[in-house]
């Protein structure tokens, strides 16, 4: 798809810069591919992203520092509606199947991309390190996101910058802790069948 | 609850607090209400013209549009739930209003979240069919489906003929139930009070029916990964025959009811009306995103279960108002009439589950003669089973929209992350374009036509 667009420049937003804090060159992104250029070993990339094909279904694995040239990509590519933003945390299982030029971090941010006119989806899979759990906010390009943005800073403490309301939307206010994540103590209580040893 | 109406007693034993400020500690959610302008970012404030439009970049937004500056004295914040008739459920809508018109909506929701997604990572694949069923609690066969759907898609399972047209059977069933009751719970809110009752009735005839194949009215969880609970019980033609011939010629008197009324119209023509880039943008599905003129349905677009095989139309509005939603889920039930009958006509015969025994169980009376059965038995109700590492994403459409389940698996019987892309949750973003400029009672009409159920929202 879309390989029209083959300049070979990092697709910078308009006047949108990098999430602060973020210290250049802890991805892998130093080599910036065509889109749809497929590299020697024959692997897929968009945008300079890694691309994999499980169960019929396409997702683009991306780290933060990609994340938002490669959305605003899509956006352009046609991708119109952003179905859903939310987050992983991969405390426990480590080792899962990654492209290998990217780093695994605790967080992951998905997002499940539709583009209606072509009928197609696209799974996106953004790698958020535990230590700085930011990511830049999609509100500008699909505003549909604003809620599920929220929902994941709730339920994962992954905060977006440049969203109009990062506030708790499931959970109250004063909650604390973020409950979807791995280590958040749940409360539960083993269920005994005989009266505990004194 | 008990300090309240003891008023000066209770409010000196705890300190200087009078009455209305303990009850607003209380009730308050911080900053997830809506708060006054002069506390409210710029970006927090576009939500007025259009809760979250996106502009055309490097356009910012039109100042004469909204006032930043408004004084506080001139606007009033009114707040409508949880508790109302009108909200469906646990949803707070707070709208400010200067005189009688709507500037501003917020949602505040959260009121009936009870962590499913965690309880979902607790519970073995083969239990998580009850958890999910719970969701949306007005079609919990969408809920089963997509959940039982996506883990099927990670273990790699195909299903028999039969227990895919019985799915399909059931959730066309349910989408008349549920928009059924949309149009009772619709007539209400607008005052057509008789529609409640018709409503209510149609449905519960096919309710009475999933409570014949499934054993309970609500929250059946009967789709399960690997097929369906069981089989459809004898008579079960008759039974579906009856409720097609009855709900179609209920419909026809619902039309005169109804869409003849024209205080009714009046009610929802031109009320809450989005266009179709808005629609897009803000990631809205079903009815919602069709009154549009969007064009957009899972079964089509994204054809699961055995739906290519079936003949049904997908209704499409123009204007994108409540009229429209109110048009397309009245021909909607009509749709689904005509799936169902086609479904009744063709269902295969065969299993109505996988016979594959690492995923389904025995049947009970085979325990009592095979050792097999009977080890078979105990290691899927003690184990599980185990889902091969990965994630799958399986989206289906719902009454309400695309409702999508997303599950990622590390190997174990339990799902690693099990999440529900509810289509209650986006479309209710559509509430504070929907409402602006309007009055309160067409807020009210806007709700009912978002058709939120709040266990989707929150989960």
């Amino acid at each position: 798809m879309s390989e029209g667009r083959g300049n070979g420049e990092p697709q910078e937003g308009p006047g949108r810069p990098l999430p602060p804090g973020e210290p250049l060159g802890t991805g892998s992104g130093a080599h910036e591919p065509q889109a749809g250029e497929v590299e020697a070993a024959g692997r897929e990339l968009l945008h300079g992203c890694p691309v994999t094909e499980a169960l019929g279904q396409r997702t683009v694995h991306t780290d933060r520092r990609r994340y938002l040239p490669l959305m605003e990509a899509l956006y352009r590519d046609g991708f119109e509606a952003c179905m859903g933003v939310t987050g992983v945390d991969y405390l426990t299982h480590p080792g899962r199947d990654l492209p290998e030029d990217l780093r695994a971090e605790r967080f992951e941010v998905v997002v499940e991309l539709l583009s209606l006119s072509r009928r197609e989806r696209l799974r996106v899979r953004c790698q958020v390190p535990e230590a700085d759990p930011r990511l830049p906010s999609l509100f500008d390009l699909w505003p549909g996101s604003e809620a599920h943005e929220r929902e994941t800073y709730d339920m994962f403490g992954v905060v977006f910058d440049d969203h109009p309301d990062l506030t708790r939307i499931l959970m109250p206010e004063d909650w604390e802790g973020h409950p979807l994540r791995k280590d958040y103590a749940t409360g539960h209580v083993p269920v005994q069948f005989k009266e505990a040893p004194k | 609850m008990t300090d309240a109406p003891t008023g000066g007693g209770g409010g000196a034993a705890r300190g200087a607090l009078s009455l209305d400020e303990l009850l607003k500690a209380k009730t308050s959610e911080g900053a997830q209400e809506m708060l006054a302008r002069q506390d409210s970012t710029v970006r927090e404030l576009r939500s007025e013209v259009g809760g979250v439009l996106r502009l055309p970049e490097g356009v910012d937004i039109d100042a004469s549009d909204v006032n930043y500056e408004a004084p506080d004295d001139e606007t009033m914040i009114l707040n409508l739930g949880p508790s109302h008739p009108s909200t469906h459920g646990v949803l707070r809508v707070m709208v400010e209003i200067k005189g009688e018109q709507v500037l501003r909506t917020k949602p505040v929701i959260g009121y009936l979240h009870t962590g499913m997604e965690k309880t979902g990572e607790e519970l073995m694949f083969h239990q998580g069919s009850t958890n999910v069923t719970r969701m949306d609690y007005l079609s919990p066969f969408f809920n089963e489906l997509a959940y039982s759907l996506s883990v099927e898609k990670l273990t790699g399972t195909t299903l028999p003929d039969r227990a895919v047209w019985i799915r399909m059977l059931m959730c066309e069933l349910n989408r008349i139930s549920s928009h059924l009751l949309w149009l009772a719970t619709n007539g209400a809110d607008l005052g057509a009070l008789n529609m409640l009752v018709y409503g209510w009735r149609e449905r519960e005839l096919v309710l009475a029916f999933f409570e014949k194949v499934t054993g309970l009215r609500m929250n059946h969880n009967y789709i399960r990964p690997g097929g369906v609970a069981a089989d459809l019980p004898d008579g079960w033609r008759d039974d579906v025959d009856a409720i097609c011939d009855v709900v179609s010629r209920r419909m026809d008197e619902y039309d005169n009811l109804l869409t003849g009324q024209p205080i009714l119209q009046a009610r929802m023509d031109g009320v809450g009306a989005l266009d179709a880039a808005t629609a897009v943008g803000l990631g809205l599905t079903g009815p919602l995103l069709r009154s549009t003129g969007v064009s957009y349905d899972v079964r089509r677009d994204f054809p699961y279960l055995a739906y290519e095989a079936v003949d049904f139309d997908v209704i499409v509005g123009t204007g994108g108002d409540c009229w429209d939603r109110f048009a397309i889920r009245m021909n909607e039930i009509r749709e689904s009439l005509k799936i169902v009958r086609q479904v009744a006509k063709a269902m295969p015969a065969g299993d109505y589950r996988v016979q594959d025994k690492k995923l389904t169980p025995p049947p009970r009376n085979r325990i009592d003669e095979s050792m097999e059965a009977l080890i078979h038995h105990f290691k899927l109700f003690t184990e599980g089973f185990r889902v091969a590492p990965g994630d799958a994403y399986v989206p289906v459409e719902s009454p309400r929209g695309e409702l999508g389940c997303y599950v990622v698996s590390d190997g174990t019987s339990r799902p690693y992350r099990l999440h529900v892309r509810g289509p209650s949750f986006s479309n209710l973003q559509a509430l504070a374009p929907m409402a602006r400029g309007g009055f309160i009672p067409d807020v009210i009409a806007c709700i009912s036509s978002i058709d939120p159920v709040l266990g989707d929202v929150d989960r």
